[in-house]
């Protein structure tokens, strides 16, 4: 199992049944492919579609109907198709219970960094802001270190994404939970060991007694 | 109709539901110093990127550009201004455009850069940020289906902007995959009204 498929499944398991998700472009994308089986997940797309299903195939296509990262995609019976203040009124409004977000950096206190790296990279946050200010639990899914470096760092040396501390960080090597008191070492990726997630790791880490392993 | 200088938001996402032969038009046409609003900056080429490529915009409002490098290029060499805004935040600033309202209260955006400038209020215990409204001397849609009398109807993921901006602009054209007669597309389909829709562009024959 490569690194992004392992935190594809470990992030599923934070689904609930009957629940409104949205996941981010990239890696977050891929737990939509793991939904646990009998559950009934809503996953909602920005660009303004809830209920929607893989690609459909190749030239059933419809070029009115794709995601946000403008890839085809299907309506599941059930679905729903809105415009964008409606799609960000769901989002800022409540009645997201869980978006799942790549990051470039998250910081000691759980604060996120995911849209731009001054005078390198200029995406633009698209819809990221109202994602964290809004949904009821965060996820942040992303490879623990890159290039070498920990993506988990003391404090925020990007721009940050919102002044709201994540829920949960799922990477290759572990799932952290930003708490009052620091960030919580809660599992580790198989076999991967405590001391060596502390040293691949920038911020301070809460070890507790005992740390199992993600099952996945 | 559209004079080089004006403010044109433009629908579409990745431009999807863009209005691609007013665009191609603009292209055509040579158009320039376009002030241009939409979600996205599409793809070079493509949507609002084909606007860009052509040289048509000197500034750019969109919540995200990451698709299309080539405008990243001419925003980092200082040659089209670029103004990124949440995607939540512009939407809501182009509704209250469209809604008479004197802006929006919003807690997107709060302890970061879009914070910057703007007023920060507290109501009922929660910080929010004061959005104003935004509006265009044009809006340029794409739809599934128009009336003669100018009532649109859309399709899926191709919505997205283009009801938002069809209220917050002087003159609204909107481009149609159909036209059909008065009377066919039920009044609960109609999603823009007629009465505010200044223009429809011909179909294709």
């Amino acid at each position: 199992m490569d690194a992004k498929e392992l935190i594809a499944r470990r992030v599923a398991q934070e689904l609930r049944n009957n629940t409104l998700v949205n996941l981010g472009i990239g890696l977050p994308t891929m737990v939509a492919a793991y939904v646990p089986q009998g559950m009934l997940v809503a996953f909602q797309s920005e660009n303004g579609i809830i209920g929607f299903g893989a690609c459909p195939p190749e030239g059933m296509e419809d070029p009115n109907l794709t995601d946000a990262g403008g890839g085809f995609i299907s309506a599941l019976p059930g679905a729903f198709a809105f415009d964008s203040a409606t799609s960000f009124a769901l989002i800022r409004g409540g009645h997201l219970d869980m978006t799942v977000l790549g990051g470039l950096q998250v910081d000691a206190k759980g604060k996120l960094a995911n849209w731009m790296v001054p005078g390198k990279m200029v995406a633009g946050m698209g819809g990221a802001m109202d994602l964290v200010a809004g949904a009821k639990r965060v996820i942040v899914a992303m490879q623990h270190a890159a290039k070498g470096q920990s993506k988990i760092v003391p404090e925020l040396t990007l721009p940050p994404t919102a002044a709201r501390t994540v829920s949960l960080i799922v990477t290759d090597l572990a799932v952290i939970e930003p708490t009052p008191d620091g960030l919580v070492l809660l599992e580790h990726a198989p076999g991967v060991r405590v001391h060596d997630i502390v040293a691949a790791t920038a911020a301070p880490l809460i070890i507790p007694e005992t740390v199992p392993e993600m099952r996945l | 109709m559209i004079p080089d200088g004006a403010s044109v938001m433009i629908g579409g996402f990745m431009g999807v539901g863009s209005p691609h032969r007013v665009i191609a038009a603009l292209v055509a046409r040579g158009a320039r110093g376009l002030t241009v609003i939409g979600n996205d900056a599409g793809r070079p080429g493509f949507g609002i990127g084909a606007l860009i490529d052509a040289g048509c915009v000197t500034r750019c409002i969109a919540s995200h550009i990451g698709l299309n490098p080539s405008l990243q290029k001419k925003m980092i060499a200082g040659e089209i201004a670029v103004d990124l805004i949440p995607q939540g935040t512009l939407a809501e600033r182009i509704r209250a455009g469209g809604a008479g309202l004197g802006g929006v209260l919003t807690p997107t955006g709060v302890g970061t850069v879009v914070a910057e400038g703007k007023q920060l209020l507290n109501i009922d215990g929660r910080d929010y940020l004061l959005e104003k409204p935004m509006r265009a001397d044009v809006a340029l849609l794409h739809c599934y289906e128009a009336d003669y009398y100018g009532n649109l109807s859309y399709r899926l993921t191709a919505r997205n902007f283009n009801p938002v901006i069809a209220m917050a602009a002087d003159l609204v054209i909107a481009e149609p995959d159909e036209i059909v007669p008065i009377g066919l597309i039920a009044p609960d389909h109609v999603c823009t009204p007629g009465i505010i829709v200044t223009h429809l562009v011909e179909r294709p024959h």
